[in-house]
């Protein structure tokens, strides 16, 4: 094939006549990818109302007085092991254990899901000392960077579903593998952002 | 970017289990590596705050960011299988260049907000509530 | 008990919400509804439904969905014209005693929508649907990377337009200006639904842009024909590449600023509200982040249709390309390092005024390279002045002019003097219409033959060209004039008798353009009407020198039976120049993308869920953005989306091509 791309002599060839074969999906990757850049800058955005706001308090409870710090690591820790289950839902996907995917797969979402139930009771229990987003625009940027982690891996955890009846469904075919390495992406993605969030956002906050 | 890379020369056709050309052949060893790296680099900076570690604000703040930068370029490396040679570079291309835009978008909204309340709000420059 | 069902099932919308008091509004809606009809029952009788439905709607070809945006940016531009044209009559006429015809709340609402229409409805389609019709056929591609979610895209722009044309008649729209800086644009200040409707079509439109973006750019990256090394590549699609990358990296910062504003809007945070350690100053910060480098996204299009031009009617290789290469990249990164220019006078600093001052007066050096390497492309070439030319030598002409203002606004202290001046409006008008707009027409004058297989009438297409062009400067030097005189921009009356016939000379030349407008519009209408005379089956009508021209006009759905393999910049030109043949038999079928509804349901429930947002309608919202939820993840279950075109048809098709060909005697 790649034959009749080099120009030989002076009859250089100027139409492939072979049908290259298009392997469906090879730009996937690349894309998401992109996407997930553009993701990155939102949450830059986010970052960067922060680092505005971070100490606005206007007046009321400051970062110090509300954050929990043994909450935040058992939470960064579900995130962390969502992380390494995933990655041995990969491994199990290139070795071709479907069902090892699909128990791996479920191990991470149980690790997710209490990431998000632990986000949630931190978030209700703020609002009830008086410390909801509304209070000052230090609570507001806190609420809406955190938040916005959260609400990615609350979706992260419908593709995660709906991934996984797809694969019970299909098996391991390639636009499945498609997916789950872009969902991977998406999953680690998820997770260095939570390393700027507990550093710049927690434990910052709690030094201040 | 050399010149003579494009996107369709050179691919295997085999229509094997991995299927995507540039896709990352990850290994178990990797992962835990991964694993074990970020558990210690998280551990540190909640050490440092929470034990009480360093006793200098200052120190602390420009050591645990320190380890979060690490640890990204740990994550980058490990879970996210960064290298120069994924899709032609292009991810990593990607990346850098998201990078540059961040760090000017978020350096430039500081400097230009702390200017800013300097000038414009004297005496109210944040931290008003501290 | 009544009251409370009534508000949780209609949310504020009610009766008083439609301006019925405005006669202006009732009689253009009427207006509109009328039209409307005529058109809807048109298609019905025609029984033209199924054909839309079937070869538009849901169509995944690049061409199809670049068509379809051009006509949605100039359905956009009538209505932004029409604001336009309405603000110039005011301000001529609003005079001491005289008030004009539109009261404040009316007149405010007008400019603020003729500057999001102008830029997000008009230039964006516009732009976006020329990368989408033209990239893929300059690097010998089928069609796009991503060829639903471009359908999608279209769907997601379409949505955002029409919710900023249901707020003309159904409530109204910001009164803010275009971008909606706060706290103005804050619950305290601008309680109705008018922002509301600014953000959710903004943000339902972004999405769209957004994943055009990230479709073009991995187009550009992975769908090259072979041998097309990115340094052999066309430059309207580096300058393509360019803007995406700049569209990638610059929309989700308005996707987050305008998160937050919906934020302090709809849940009470204190982001930029004055009270609660909210700073408003952050907002303008944040949306110039974005605002500075999607200028960029539109012009720099715009200066690849113009190398293109340059190069082919000059018939002569593009001068400078690696340079001009350079220059685009050099002007991505720079777009991001100016945005403060916009608010030197908020209070900065003079550290921080002079960097920004500095970075902007630097872009001009790239930018200025450009105009010279252009200069030297048509230095010793034999130049045609066909309609395209025509707009690039007047581009060079206005451009320039506006390129110098701009230098001058970005001296900090001059800028005290002309910051939010009539002299900033003349200032970017004569860079987007000098700019965008002219290469937007030079670009459709030249593309056209490629898209339908006949040319556009020369005569009205010069009508229309010398309209715009002297309407242009008879619109907008008087308003260099008066910002220089002082007189700040979107006011509604004023009180000096003096400065009137300068108002009075910028509303003659809107008329100018309206002109011109309407005889761009004869020109299309000519054309098609005469297009058996205009037609040409050579797909080649320019003699140009790049990919696109190498296939029919109008293209076949799959661009090219064979790759063509690239070994010259000037792929078309090589290839003509050593007699390449193109082949005639042994055609295989091709694989393309099916085409599907699911983007245009995406997009609707996309609208419904912005439209039960905006007046406070939440069942309806929840409903919607389920729907949205579930529509999505019943698409990924489709698994077969493509399918073979059949060796005979393609032979089919190929052999007609053939017999045209030989008959032209090529």
């Amino acid at each position: 094939m790649s034959a009749t791309t080099v120009p030989t002599g002076d009859t250089p060839v100027f139409y492939q006549l072979e049908e290259e074969h298009h392997e469906p999906g090879g730009s996937t990757l690349l894309g998401f990818w992109m996407y997930l850049m553009s993701d990155c800058l939102i949450f830059a955005m986010l970052f960067a109302a922060w680092g505005v706001y971070g100490t606005s308090f206007a007046g009321g409870p400051t970062s110090h007085e509300l954050f929990k710090l043994p909450l935040v690591a058992v939470n960064t820790a579900m995130l962390l092991f969502s992380s390494i289950t995933y990655g041995f839902a990969m491994i199990a996907m290139q070795e071709q254990r479907k069902g090892a995917v699909q128990a791996w797969l479920l191990l991470t979402a149980l690790f997710g899901a209490a990431f998000l139930g632990i986000e949630l009771y931190e978030f209700s229990e703020l609002i009830h000392e008086g410390a909801g987003p509304w209070r000052s625009a230090f609570l507001s940027s806190f609420f809406t960077l955190v938040g916005t982690h959260g609400l990615h891996v609350t979706f992260g955890l419908i593709w995660l579903f709906t991934l996984m009846v797809q694969i019970g469904r299909k098996g391991l075919i390639p636009a499945n593998v498609r997916r789950l390495q872009c969902l991977s992406l998406f999953w680690h993605f998820l997770d260095v952002i939570w390393i700027g969030v507990f550093t710049f956002v927690y434990l910052f906050g709690a030094m201040r | 970017m050399s010149a003579d890379t494009h996107g369709h020369a050179g691919h295997t056709h085999a229509h094997g289990h991995d299927h995507g050309h540039d896709a990352p052949h990850s290994t178990r060893g990797g992962y835990i590596t991964g694993f074990l790296l970020s558990v210690v680099l998280t551990a540190i900076p909640f050490g440092i705050v929470m034990g009480g570690w360093i006793v200098d604000t200052r120190v602390a703040v420009a050591v645990c960011a320190a380890l979060a930068m690490v640890q990204i370029v740990v994550h980058m490396i490990y879970f996210l299988h960064m290298n120069s040679k994924s899709e032609q570079g292009w991810t990593l291309m990607a990346l850098v260049f998201t990078i540059i835009i961040i760090v000017i978008a978020l350096a430039g909204s500081l400097w230009v907000m702390y200017n800013m309340n300097l000038n414009m709000m004297p005496g109210m420059a944040s931290g008003a509530g501290m | 008990m009544s009251d409370t069902l009534i508000k949780m099932i209609f949310g504020r919308l009610s009766i008083e919400s439609l301006p019925i008091h405005e006669p202006i509004v009732v009689a253009t809606f009427a207006g509109v509804a009328l039209g409307g009809i005529a058109l809807v029952g048109a298609l019905t009788y025609f029984r033209l439904w199924g054909y839309l439905w079937k070869e538009w709607f849901t169509t995944v070809d690049h061409k199809r969905i670049g068509i379809m945006y051009m006509v949605l940016g100039l359905v956009m531009l009538l209505r932004g014209f029409a604001d336009a044209i309405m603000m110039r009559l005011q301000q001529s006429m609003a005079f001491g005693a005289n008030e004009g015809y539109l009261n404040s709340h009316h007149y405010d609402q007008i400019f603020t929508a003729h500057g999001v229409i102008m830029i997000f409805f008009v230039a964006m389609p516009f732009v976006t649907g020329l990368m989408n019709f033209v990239v893929p056929l300059q690097i010998g591609a089928r069609d796009v990377s991503f060829p639903f979610l471009n359908n999608f895209s279209f769907w997601m722009t379409a949505a955002g337009a029409a919710l900023v044309m249901a707020s003309l008649f159904i409530g109204e729209f910001a009164r803010t200006g275009w971008l909606a800086m706060a706290p103005l644009s804050g619950l305290d200040y601008s309680p109705d639904v008018g922002v509301d409707y600014y953000i959710w079509a903004l943000q339902i439109a972004g999405v769209g842009t957004l994943l055009s973006g990230v479709n073009l750019v991995a187009t550009i990256v992975k769908m090259r024909a072979p041998g097309m090394g990115l340094m052999k590549m066309p430059i309207f699609t580096w300058t393509a590449l360019a803007t995406n990358i700049l569209i990638v990296a610059a929309f989700p910062v308005l996707t987050a600023v305008l998160a937050m504003l919906s934020l302090d809007r709809y849940v009470g945070t204190q982001f930029f509200t004055n009270t609660g350690g909210g700073n408003p100053m952050m907002y303008v910060n944040m949306i110039w982040i974005w605002g500075h480098p999607e200028v960029y996204i539109l012009i720099l299009p715009a200066f690849g249709i113009f190398s293109e031009v340059t190069s082919t009617f000059s018939g002569k290789r593009l001068f400078g390309y690696t340079s001009m290469v350079y220059a685009v990249l050099v002007i991505t990164i720079l777009s991001y390092l100016v945005w403060l220019h916009h608010f030197f006078t908020m209070g900065s600093g003079a550290s921080v005024n002079s960097f920004f001052g500095i970075t902007t007066m630097i872009i001009s050096i790239p930018t200025g390279a450009k105009i010279f390497n252009w200069l030297f492309t048509m230095y010793k070439g034999r130049i045609r002045f066909e309609l395209p030319m025509m707009w690039t030598v007047a581009f060079m002409l206005t451009f320039v002019i506006g390129g110098m203002t701009g230098v001058m606004l970005a001296v900090p202290p001059a800028d005290f003097v002309l910051h939010n001046s009539l002299f900033l409006v003349a200032h970017f008008h004569n860079v987007i219409i000098g700019g965008v707009l002219f290469g937007l027409f030079a670009g459709i004058n030249y593309w056209w033959p490629k898209a339908f297989g006949f040319k556009l009438d020369k005569k009205w297409g010069l009508v229309s060209f010398w309209c715009w062009v002297v309407g242009f400067w008879v619109a907008f030097t008087p308003l260099y004039v008066l910002g220089l005189m002082g007189v700040t921009r979107r006011l509604r009356h004023f009180e000096d008798p003096s400065l009137q016939i300068w108002f009075v000379v910028a509303a003659i030349g809107a008329a100018i353009i309206a002109v011109g407008i309407a005889a761009f519009l004869m020109q299309i209408f000519v054309s098609i009407r005469n297009r058996e005379a205009l037609r040409d089956d050579s797909g080649d009508p320019w003699n140009a020198r790049t990919l696109e021209w190498a296939t029919s006009s109008p293209p076949p759905a799959y661009n090219f039976a064979f790759s063509p393999v690239i070994h010259d910049l000037d792929a078309w030109y090589d290839m003509k120049a050593r007699g390449a043949k193109r082949p005639i038999t042994g055609y295989l079928p091709i694989h393309m993308p099916k085409n599907t509804g699911t983007g245009i349901i995406l997009a609707g429930f996309s609208l419904v869920v912005g439209f039960a947002m905006i007046w406070y309608i939440w069942w309806l919202a929840a409903a919607a953005f389920l729907g949205l939820l579930v529509t999505a993840i019943v698409h990924t279950f489709n698994y077969d989306r493509d399918f073979y075109i059949s060796a005979e048809e393609v032979t089919e098709t190929e052999n007609a091509r053939t017999t045209v060909l030989a008959r032209l005697g090529a």
